[in-house]
């Protein structure tokens, strides 16, 4: 298969999961019971601001036209207003969703920078003395990170590193600083399973032949290891990554519950609770939609980077 | 439990064993929790007198804020996440497998359609999904979070059994029976459910550790069942407490140790599993 052909297959899979999300919410929202009017407005809130407010959600269209109007503003890039007053000029979703993007994605970003730096050397490490008292320790400390609840863990970092020590910038706190604990939060929760996939990627590469042969030729084994081994063990490991990446982007709630941050997760929660259909609708798509460009990049980047799986 | 995996292959590995006798521990003081607890908690009380309590003869553990004993809530603690986690298991494992074989096996279209609707499930990362549903009501009840924990906890196995079904639907003995006339059904509960069982098995091992933790994250987040006592909850509560230092370090770590010990021993069962399957696998993590 060309790489032509496969992006268009990509893309129109991807679309089709988005589309199917979207539904799903639609259906969903509709299913449930709870007037959304009732909770923006406030259950005693005269009689006009009501209507305005049924109006702009476009609750008085049939269920249809309201999907269609749903998918015109995917197209004119507003997603639709928020509705909180009802006022057809009022802030739109798209606002809502840019306005917690940077607290998201740097948290994303920072987390996945503490799990690379700690998750490498481990792992790599581990694969080297294999079988050793080190193996076992690298495992027992990735095996932790992956079964130590996020929510005991948090709350923990912020006791030591906030109350005890008062090194740390605490939660609801803004500033470059406040974004350590989180980041350390987010890193060591995904630094585990990093360790793990480095390792038994490691483990693996230096059993095969060009590792064999680049030490028979005599080349220094920090060569070996860095230039033979170690880049084409992380093949996988950057999948990975690229997955843990996409999912940070949509979904480190515990996290942003836990330090007060503001984030795409947290926002979803909140618009479900509030029954506020244009941004539950909104926050879904975009999520969807960094899922599905995750995976094609990550398929993409892997293709490239090993040229013998890209006839799949 | 049984550990009986089809097929021969060598026993299992000491770190498997552990994490079986991990989970035995927890399904033990689950079962026997609330029957063994040093205090009787469904006594709805308060007692303002012993709140904050550190470690004592009377309270092993300390006491919570309203003077509850801590130990007596890890182990109802138990008895909730034992209930829950084995019903969704069984639940999930169950429509999966179904819906993963007969994806499998008749291929075309049903698969599409089942395909589709895994890579739109799984298009909500996370607890996102389990969250949106359970989000929907104010006080969620255990059914409510069931039917969340197992809306999207079906496609693991789904997948794991279609993955089989693929592999196996060509072997011989397969062939065989559609030639001697076998039904679609019976091909299935026959021939191919029992020998994916071993895969699903160690699916099941893994789904074991992740209901434990989302249904703790429900908890923590305030939208978790409304069940008397919870480890999600009891973290919730603790860091309410955090400036109460020296008691929220013991009243933290319990339940968050007890959440560790279960999805520690679920992975360290779901490893061996897997290695003694597939020893080409051995020693490659997750």
């Amino acid at each position: 298969m060309t790489i032509g052909s496969f992006l268009i297959r990509r893309l129109g899979s991807g679309a089709l999961a988005i589309l199917g999300a979207s539904i799903l919410t639609f259906a969903f929202l509709h299913l449930v019971p709870g007037d959304p009017v009732d909770h923006l407005a406030g259950g005693d809130a005269p009689p006009g601001v009501r209507l305005k407010i049924e109006h702009c959600m476009g609750l008085d269209r049939s269920l249809p036209a309201q999907f269609v109007g749903f998918l015109g503003h995917v197209v004119d890039g507003t997603l639709g207003n928020q509705c909180r007053s009802g006022d057809p000029a009022g802030p739109t979703v798209a606002a809502r969703i840019a306005e917690v993007m940077p607290h998201t994605l740097a948290l994303a970003v920072c987390g996945m920078l503490v799990a690379i730096v700690l998750a490498l050397p481990l792992g790599v490490i581990a694969a080297i003395r294999r079988g050793t008292w080190i193996d076992t320790a690298a495992t027992v400390v990735s095996l932790s990170g992956i079964a130590v609840p996020q929510m005991m863990f948090a709350p923990l970092l912020i006791l030591w590193g906030f109350i005890t020590l008062g090194w740390f910038p605490g939660p609801t706190e803004v500033g470059p600083a406040a974004i350590v604990l989180p980041a350390l939060a987010v890193g060591t929760h995904l630094m585990a399973m990093l360790a793990r996939m480095t390792r038994s990627s490691m483990v693996e590469v230096l059993g095969e032949d060009y590792v064999r042969t680049a030490r028979a030729k005599g080349l220094p084994e920090g060569r070996v290891l860095a230039l033979h081994a170690l880049r084409n063990a992380l093949l996988p490991v950057i999948t990975v990554v690229g997955l843990q990446f996409g999912s940070l982007l949509s979904g480190a709630i515990i996290i942003e519950n836990v330090f007060s941050r503001p984030g795409l997760g947290s926002t979803l929660i909140d618009a479900i609770k509030e029954r506020n259909y244009p941004v539950v609708q909104g926050t879904v798509l975009v999520i969807a939609v960094i899922y599905v460009a995750v995976n094609l990049v990550v398929d993409l980047a892997y293709g490239l980077a090993d040229p013998r799986i890209r006839r799949t | 439990m049984t550990v009986r995996v089809p097929g021969r292959g060598p026993g299992l590995s000491p770190s498997a064993w552990i994490g079986l006798v991990m989970l035995a521990v927890y399904a033990a003081s689950g079962l026997a929790g609330p029957l063994i607890a040093p205090y009787d908690l469904s006594l709805p009380h308060v007692e303002l007198a012993h709140q904050f309590e550190g470690s004592s003869p009377a309270h092993w553990l300390g006491t919570d804020p309203s003077g509850h004993d801590t130990l007596s809530q890890l182990l109802w603690g138990a008895r909730s996440a034992l209930e829950l986690s084995v019903i969704v298991v069984a639940i999930s494992s169950a429509i999966g497998l179904v819906i993963g074989t007969i994806a499998g096996w008749f291929g075309g279209a049903v698969d599409e359609i089942v395909m589709r609707t895994v890579d739109v499930l799984m298009a909500f990362p996370g607890i996102l999904l389990n969250i949106a549903i359970v989000a929907t009501v104010a006080h969620p009840g255990v059914p409510l979070t069931i039917a969340a924990l197992c809306a999207n906890g079906w496609v693991g196995y789904a997948r794991v059994a279609r993955g089989q079904v693929l592999a196996l639907r060509d072997r011989d003995y397969v062939t065989a029976a559609v030639a001697l006339g076998a039904s679609h059904r019976r091909v299935m509960t026959r021939h191919l459910i029992p020998n994916l069982m071993g895969p699903a098995m160690v699916q099941m091992s893994f789904g074991l550790g992740s209901v434990i933790i989302i249904e703790a994250s429900l908890s923590f987040l305030g939208i978790g069942p409304q069940l008397d006592y919870t480890w999600g909850a009891m973290l919730d509560q603790a860091r309410n407490f955090l400036w109460n230092t020296e008691w929220v370090r013991i009243y933290a770590l319990v339940p968050g140790l007890a959440i560790t010990w279960v999805v520690l021993g679920a992975n360290l069962l779901g490893d061996g599993l897997r290695d003694r399957l597939d020893p080409r696998q051995r020693g490659r993590g997750a």
